[in-house]
């Protein structure tokens, strides 16, 4: 529901992230890392994003998106485990005292901005 | 849209055993194998980092003035209002209240808080395209027309919602939800981010449990299955019983951020 303010973030960042001495280049692909834990429906935000990017450096420019799955570590016992469904109890002693370590994350981790040479190819489709 | 070559990603987040690879690995130099014919720039940011930062400066300024904030969130209709109206009546004037209130549309919500006698600021999203939840920057605009150095407690009544106001910090101290009985036992199954994030939840409308095929002890093991050590509070705002323990809870919390200011 939140994913077009979502998609309009990672415009402005993605962005703000060219380099001033590229020039006027297009982005070809925007690499995302999602965690299961966060409110985001993939689908969504890349239909809000092809909307979103119209007339911008990013026009066309694919979203990869990493999924990472939620890992907690118990505080009791200290062992580490991948959540797999929606129970967030120690899979080992069962304690309820738990620290999320990853699952969490809605990060931009970089552009791809396509040689000149390749942009006609690129943005052919 | 798909494009080709582009891999298809499963909607459903906690869906077992999805069926794509990742070309990805932790450690690797490389993230994502790039495409000859591209460079790759690395970026590395917070999507929300914006909003993240802006929640820093709202809680700081809450903490200057040792305001305790409280972010309440439920699915709509579930009584955030009138439970916000009996919190107000049982808590005020001992504790100096005001009340931010988030609606798409309607000044409803407002009017009937402003009977408490507490400041009410209404934001209506729609004018920030109808947002479904309330972001940072939404209670920094809020927040200059409450007086700040005359309150103790700030209740943000989000807008209803068990998904987007999940994700949004707004400079609050803590976050509590609200269930009611007419809804599903395993809501905080299926809005496990939600569940997680909240500090304490409220179990509300426990007065129609005479009519219902309810299961509150589902309910309640639904919610601990999600965050096991969450003090939940089986109450009806209606007849007001049951409120106590919630009551004591937030009393106790205003109190301990006075001391520390």
């Amino acid at each position: 529901m939140h994913e077009m303010g979502i998609a309009m973030q990672i415009i402005e960042i993605a962005t703000a992230s060219i380099p001033a001495e590229e020039g006027d280049v297009k982005v070809a692909r925007v690499n995302l890392k999602v965690g299961k834990l966060a409110a985001v429906v993939a689908d969504s935000l890349r239909f809000c994003f092809e909307i979103a990017a119209k007339e911008t450096p990013l026009e066309g420019a694919e979203l990869g998106i990493e999924e990472i799955p939620v890992v907690a570590r118990c505080k009791e016992c200290d062992v580490k485990w991948t959540i797999q469904g929606p129970a967030f109890n120690c899979e080992k002693c069962g304690s309820g005292q738990i620290e999320i370590l990853s699952g969490r994350e809605l990060n931009i981790e970089s552009i791809e901005i396509a040689d000149e040479d390749n942009e006609n190819a690129d943005t052919g489709r | 849209m798909l494009i080709p070559g582009d891999k298809i990603q499963v909607a459903c987040h906690h869906q077992e055993g999805h069926g794509h690879t990742h070309p990805h690995s932790r450690g690797d130099t490389k993230v994502h194998n790039v495409k000859s014919g591209r460079r790759e720039i690395k970026v590395v940011r917070r999507v929300l980092d914006v909003n993240e930062k802006m929640a820093d400066e709202n809680r700081e300024l809450f903490n200057r003035h040792g305001i305790f904030v409280l972010n309440m969130m439920s699915s709509p209709g579930s009584g955030k209002t009138t439970t916000l109206e009996k919190t107000l009546a049982a808590i005020m004037p001992e504790i100096r209240c005001a009340v931010i209130v988030g609606d798409i549309c309607t000044t409803n919500d407002a009017d009937r808080l402003s009977v408490s006698g507490a400041p009410v600021v209404q934001i209506n999203t729609d004018a920030f395209g109808g947002d479904c939840h309330l972001a940072a920057h939404v209670i920094e605009k809020a927040a200059v027309n409450i007086p700040l150095d005359k309150i103790d407690l700030l209740i943000v009544e989000n807008i209803g919602n068990l998904v987007c106001p999940a994700e949004f910090d707004i400079g609050e101290d803590a976050r509590v939800v609200i269930l009611s009985v007419t809804e599903g036992e395993d809501k905080p199954l299926k809005y496990p981010l939600m569940f997680r994030e909240s500090d304490v939840a409220i179990l509300n409308k426990t007065d129609l449990l005479p009519y219902l095929d309810y299961d509150v002890a589902e309910a309640v093991s639904s919610i601990r299955q999600i965050h096991p050590d969450m003090p939940v509070f089986e109450m009806s705002s209606k007849t007001e019983a049951g409120m106590g323990p919630w009551l004591d809870w937030l009393r106790e919390q205003v109190r301990d951020k006075l001391h520390m200011g």
